[in-house]
């Protein structure tokens, strides 16, 4: 954090702005420190999230899309839906703005080692998958974890994140890519079908596996079942939450759920760990 | 961290040194303090209520009423607290750049605060301070520099119910000096070196044994006129989502109309919001207190409540501060000032709550 002050966001440069979607609704933002010391001072691991900050209009809490394997920069997927996020994509590439952070719980990587990992990613959820999948194929990682498989959906090809991404997965040896739309489109040489029955369809095994869960609601409803099915226990499957925050640290209480606070014991939790909390998110 | 008090057990404090100051001395004795360089806090008169605020020279502390409407919690956690600063034109080299508000301050002390509200500090400690490196620094600053000098409650009010909480009408933990009242005179004990650094700001008269008997009666015939107290440690014991999913919840939260009065003036609430405001070439970021009463405390962009009617809102503030408070701190988030029963516009009582949680 910066400093002795946790709600003092760093300088950061607007280095590249990417409109993800064909909605126009969605844009990430590669962002770049000022100062050195504060790229080095901002140690993330993948799953945590950082508070975009913008003078006069606020701040908001935002899943970190890069992995840290990707240097030099920070990379933040956002959708146009408040206030903040409305000015942010007004931004222009170069223009200053703050980032607070690394903040945040991620992706339990430790336990990921030796085994087999499942990505279910829908919509525009799938910018902390971007990361730990981009960590975990990075060439110094890629040893340490089993099967990488990706299952990843939107609603139609023009809503589907990081193209370019994507695309780079497809055609690597070392992951099992399956992208899918609702509805398709010519020129979509992809699946058609929701996530929960691609997800039946591929039927990952779950055996010294792990299922890392990230969409909207209606998508975790129904694919929490095929996960069941397939033999995931709630250990074995994780999720990360996005509750109303504005510290970040555990003390503004607005993300208090049961015992938990989103922020600080979060935002990545196992489906073991939700069973035991009010499902208030 | 903060200055260390002498703390001896889970309820007592030493007494390290006890002195008599007569009421007539009061005032010089106060002037002593500022003259010291303490902002004076306590309780005081504004527009016919009594609210604990700052207590300028000349202004005589409210010591002969119940507690205070307004709680201390603003002398660390003000209802609106800059943060930040910054130059809010476009094209000024650093516009924009959000600047720390170092208010250093003066020490300030509270005068005359009831034991059941020196608690609370100790609670709001647990939410801003003890969080690892993630201090709150805002927070900090002004608590590191804190004095509090507490009276004893000769006559508890029927609200109060500091006994359910591990308090005592002359309870002396998070105290620096304990204040009872003996009628003509004030018992002045002090539990902490800071306490007893502020005995030497008057010439006080040595306490007696006579005068310590007569202490210690009070505080006892107080702790009586409170009647039996109920422990609610036994709401942590049940299963969390048993006592979560009760269906007490569906009829107990009706007649509240989520006013939101409870959360404010409650000692021990803490939760905050943070806005961003900007005036002409002028912007600062700040924090104001929230409300777990409120709607868009917990609304989520895409329109989601994940606590969408009053039922899950009164909930939630029952369940954070009876409940998931014990697991987090084992200790529950109230101190038993009653505020939240007298002024509450609809009569809900929290001591009810308690008692059917526990049952």
């Amino acid at each position: 954090m910066n400093g002795k002050n946790p709600y003092l966001p760093y300088p950061v440069r607007i280095e590249k702005i990417t409109v993800e979607t064909d909605d126009r609704n969605l844009k990430s933002f590669k962002l770049t420190f000022l100062r050195k010391e504060d790229e080095e001072a901002f140690q993330y691991t993948p799953g945590q999230f950082a508070e975009l900050s913008l003078a006069g209009k606020g701040e908001i809490p935002i899943g970190i899309a890069s992995s840290p394997t990707e240097r030099g920069h920070l990379l933040f997927t956002v959708n146009k839906a408040g206030v903040v996020t409305q000015a942010l994509h007004e931004m222009d590439e170069g223009e200053i703005m703050g980032v607070r952070g690394p903040l945040g719980k991620g992706f339990p990587l430790d336990r990921f080692e030796g085994k087999n990992v499942v990505f279910i990613g829908g919509g525009f959820a799938f910018t902390t998958l971007r990361s730990t999948i981009q960590y975990m194929l990075d060439p110094q990682n890629r040893s340490r974890f089993g099967e990488i498989t990706v299952i990843y959906g939107a609603r139609r090809p023009g809503l589907l994140l990081y193209k370019e991404t994507l695309k780079e997965w497809e055609s690597k040896q070392d992951i099992q890519t399956h992208f899918t739309v609702d509805a398709g489109e010519e020129g979509w040489k992809g699946r058609v079908g929701f996530v929960p029955a691609v997800t039946e369809e591929v039927a990952p095994s779950s055996k010294e596996a792990f299922a890392i869960v990230c969409g909207p609601p209606i998508m975790i409803k129904f694919t929490m079942p095929v996960l069941t099915k397939l033999g995931f226990t709630p250990e074995q499957i994780i999720m990360s939450l996005e509750n109303r925050m504005k510290c970040g640290i555990g003390i503004c209480g607005k993300c208090n759920t049961g015992p938990k606070y989103v922020c600080k014991d979060g935002p990545v939790f196992t489906m073991a760990e939700l069973n035991q909390i009010p499902a208030e998110y | 961290m903060l200055p260390s008090r002498g703390k001896t057990g889970r309820r007592g404090y030493m007494v390290m040194e006890a002195k008599i100051l007569a009421k007539k001395d009061l005032s010089g004795f106060l002037d002593g303090l500022r003259g010291k360089g303490f902002q004076l806090w306590g309780p005081a008169r504004a527009e016919g209520e009594v609210e604990f605020g700052l207590l300028g020279p000349g202004v005589e502390p409210e010591l002969n009423c119940g507690n205070p409407r307004v709680s201390p919690k603003a002398m660390v956690f003000p209802q609106s607290e800059r943060m930040f600063v910054f130059k809010a034109e476009r094209g000024k080299e650093d516009s924009f750049i959000l600047k720390e508000v170092g208010e250093e301050g003066s020490a300030s002390l509270a005068f005359g605060i009831r034991p059941c509200d020196a608690r609370a500090f100790l609670i709001l400690d647990k939410v801003f301070l003890v969080q690892g490196a993630m201090e709150d620094p805002y927070y900090k600053r002004k608590r590191q520099r804190m004095l509090l000098v507490g009276l004893g409650c000769n006559w508890p009010c029927s609200t109060c119910f500091c006994h359910w909480t591990g308090g005592r009408p002359f309870s002396r933990e998070g105290l620096d000096l304990l204040m009872t009242d003996l009628g003509d005179r004030f018992l002045m004990e002090a539990v902490s070196e800071g306490g007893k650094g502020l005995l030497e700001t008057w010439d006080l008269g040595q306490a007696s044994p006579k005068d310590l008997e007569e202490g210690r009666e009070l505080a006892q015939k107080a702790l009586q006129m409170m009647g039996p107290g109920l422990d609610p440690s036994p709401i942590r014991k049940k299963p969390l989502l048993g006592v979560f999913g009760d269906a007490y919840w569906e009829r107990v939260h009706e007649p509240c109309i989520k006013c939101g009065t409870c959360t404010f003036l409650c000692p021990t609430c803490s939760c905050f919001d943070i806005q961003d405001e900007v005036r002409g070439p002028c912007g600062l970021r700040g924090r104001n207190w929230d409300s777990c009463m409120f709607p868009l405390t917990t609304l989520h962009a895409s329109g989601h409540n994940p606590r969408p009617t009053g039922k899950e809102r009164f909930r939630q503030r029952f369940m954070h501060k009876l409940r998931y408070f014990q697991d987090d701190f084992d200790t529950i988030m109230c101190v038993g000032c009653g505020r939240c029963v007298q002024y509450c516009p609809v009569n809900i009582d929290i001591r009810e709550i308690i008692r059917e949680l526990s049952a």
